[in-house]
């Protein structure tokens, strides 16, 4: 395919995740030329029961191919796992997401005013809540709207909800014994056939990989977009944004045939929470001397994350764990406490403990005596989990490590990321939740993963948060820098606070919202 | 249990090779079949049955298309067996379980990493690993350690919820 630059695009966007793929499928479908640029490639739907396959021996590493020279970092303070974070290329890291799909709380969205920490967003859940319903239809998100306690729905969800597994009705006894309430866990994977897509099969391995396509990626985006007239280019990262007084004139990127300048009458940026702000500061020039869009300093800053916090056990019941990969009940139950003043969301795991294939290939020993340690590692698992929100710290941060450059000579970015005693408490609390609900079913837990041993969610927020004030935020609240006229943001980067649900939801609310402006005013009808 | 030619081609499409008719295979190196029931009779727990179809299918359908994989197979084998004839003074079909699960322990197989062009326990550990995965993300295979549903295999969205 050529890589070449089309002419002066109506919209460029930098990134074909779920955000920039949403954005360009809306702007496409209203007529409007859409450029697309991605970093990585474009991945062939018949290798997907192969990365499956690689991702269920022990040892292979990531079944998504990564590129150490072209996407090198460095860490500052905790050590950020970011290459095992993302995934480069069509469809982002939808390719490897989970696939949980929960909305924000209304809590989420008013921190300031509720409890006087971190900042309230610029818009309430009400302005999101008919994007949301959007999304979850773009998405095709299975949930079923049993939970008492919120938010409020304007609909059901698009196909019914996947039941609560042999091991959520385990678990609900331990929940209800120490007075946690428990809900369905809204999932972006078919539970009946959606929108041309199969329902799934049970494959079991949805992180990092869905051999059948019944979860969504952003690939399906992707595929609307272009169906619509949206170009979407692959293996072409953008390296720096041109910029003409207060206006983005369009990008140069290279591709593996030489580099090319696509000019644009608008631009959005969708390459994720650290990439974006890093583009941001490559971009800086003599008028924008601390990179683009830069004026607060807030580029970069309150990087955010959210945490796992998680306690497992065994019982002498069958706890069926890895019949499927996802989760089915979570409970929100403490989410909006106030002390610890952070978000937790509960989840019950049905992929608890090792896969017996995963222990055949690593125990070394065959016949009769592999098969008793495949049957006594395998069975009688139940764990709980949660994500512990993260309030966003401008000195965690993403910036431009001059000492380390990439394949293109360009600084890498550096992640400087610490936890603050906010989250340590929360992650202590939901610690206390876990071992309180696997004690109450008579579980011993194993492991814990506590405030010591936690790793982030793989969730990057914050980068260019979203303010209605300008010398405190990088984007408005129509997600448009404060400081150039055609320069937009979509993905986590805009979330002033991320709560503690998986991001991907909200991250595509906006994105629909975005490209539902961005449409009108190309067309004229704004501004 | 008895393995199946289900379980096979369950196991097949688990590692993404192209479903099978016929299963007769391409005309490229011929398999070593008896040699590779041989070793999965010793590398499959005693309670399995109906080795020599899932074998065939599974071996079949994973080379198939692939003759550099399929050489590379039939020369390890190849290889094993000549340590075998030197040892034992017979070929895996013809030694006992007992003789051939010693004759992998002196290969030095149990602690080899799997690798294709590695010494000949690391390249027997590749074959012993091919053929505990396709045992192991099989029906038949999983129901022997206790899931009817294992990782790898697309057995539907009701099992994980059923039971008690």
């Amino acid at each position: 395919m050529s890589r070449a630059p089309s002419g002066r695009a109506d919209l460029l966007v930098v990134g074909a995740g779920p955000a920039g793929s949403l954005v360009a499928r809306e702007a496409a479908a209203a007529g409007h030329d859409v450029v697309v640029l991605d970093a990585g490639p474009r991945f062939d739907d018949e290798d997907r029961t192969e990365r499956m396959a690689a991702h269920l021996r022990p040892d292979e590493g990531s079944p998504w191919p990564r590129d150490p020279e072209r996407d090198g970092y460095t860490t500052g303070g905790r050590p950020y796992p970011l290459a095992a974070s993302r995934v480069k290329g069509v469809g982002g890291s939808t390719l490897a997401w989970h696939g949980m799909a929960p909305r924000l709380r209304e809590r989420d969205f008013e921190l300031r005013s509720r409890h006087g920490v971190a900042v309230d967003w610029p818009l309430s859940y009400a302005d999101l809540r008919p994007w949301y319903a959007r999304a979850e239809r773009a998405l095709g998100v299975a949930g079923a709207a049993d939970g008492a306690e919120g938010p409020p729905r304007e609909e059901p969800y698009p196909m019914p909800a996947f039941p609560p597994s042999a091991s959520d009705r385990i678990l609900a006894e331990g929940a209800e014994a120490v007075g946690l309430s428990t809900r369905t866990a809204p999932n972006a994977r078919n539970s009946e056939s959606y929108d041309g897509d199969a329902a799934c099969v049970g494959y079991g391995t949805c992180r990092p990989v869905c051999p059948s396509g019944a979860k969504y990626t952003a690939e399906r985006t992707v595929a609307a977009a272009e169906a619509a007239g949206a170009r979407v280019v692959d293996r072409a990262p953008v390296r720096r944004l041109r910029v003409d007084g207060d206006r983005v004139t369009g990008a140069r990127y290279t591709t593996p045939a030489g580099e090319h300048v696509q000019e644009a009458r608008e631009v959005v940026l969708a390459a994720g929470g650290v990439e974006t702000p890093r583009l941001l500061l490559l971009s800086a020039t003599g008028d924008h001397p601390d990179g683009l869009a830069n004026s607060s300093g807030a580029v970069g800053r309150y990087f955010h994350d959210h945490l796992f916090a998680g306690v497992g056990g065994r019982v002498d019941r069958e706890t069926r764990q890895h019949h499927v990969g996802f989760h089915t009940t979570e409970s929100h139950a403490v989410y909006d406490e106030a002390d610890p003043v952070v978000g937790i969301k509960l989840e019950f795991l049905n992929d608890a403990g090792p896969t017996p294939v995963g222990v055949a290939l690593s125990d070394g020993s065959w016949g009769d005596e592999l098969a008793d340690r495949v049957r006594e590692a395998y069975g009688g698992h139940l764990a709980v989990g949660a994500l512990v929100e993260q309030l966003p710290d401008p000195s965690n941060r993403v910036r431009l490590d001059p000492e380390t450059v990439d394949d293109a000579g360009d600084p890498v970015p550096r992640v400087e990321w610490s936890l603050d005693s906010r989250t340590r408490r929360g992650i202590e609390r939901a610690n206390e939740l876990q071992r309180r609900v696997l004690e109450a079913v008579d579980a011993d837990p194993t492991w814990t993963v506590d405030a010591e041993t936690t790793g982030p969610a793989a969730h990057q927020m914050g980068t260019t948060r979203m303010g209605a004030d300008p010398a405190e935020s990088v984007v408005d609240p129509d997600c448009r820098a404060h400081d150039l006229q055609n320069l937009w943001v979509a993905g986590s980067s805009v979330f002033p606070t991320g709560g503690a649900m998986n991001p991907t939801l909200t991250i595509a609310a906006l994105a629909l919202r975005l490209g539902s402006r961005l449409a009108d005013r190309l067309s004229g009808e704004r501004d | 249990m008895k393995l199946s030619r289900r379980d096979a081609l369950a196991a097949l499409a688990g590692v993404g090779s192209a479903s099978l008719a016929g299963c007769s295979g391409d005309g490229s190196a011929s398999l070593p079949v008896d040699s590779l029931v041989a070793l999965a009779e010793t590398l499959y727990p005693s309670a399995a049955s109906g080795h020599r179809e899932f074998v065939e299918t599974y071996v079949d359908g994973r080379t198939r298309g692939r003759p550099a994989e399929r050489e590379a197979l039939a020369e390890t084998v190849a290889d094993l067996n000549g340590v075998a004839r030197e040892w034992y003074d017979s070929r895996l079909p013809e030694l006992s379980r007992a003789d051939r699960d010693s004759l992998l322990h002196e290969v030095g197989v149990e602690t080899a990493a799997p690798r294709r062009d590695g010494t000949l326990a690391e390249r027997v550990r590749r074959v012993v690993d091919d053929l505990l995965y396709a045992f192991y993300t099989s029906p038949t295979g999983g129901e022997l350690v206790g899931t009817s549903n294992p990782p790898g295999y697309p057995g539907g969205t009701a099992s994980y919820h059923e039971g008690r």
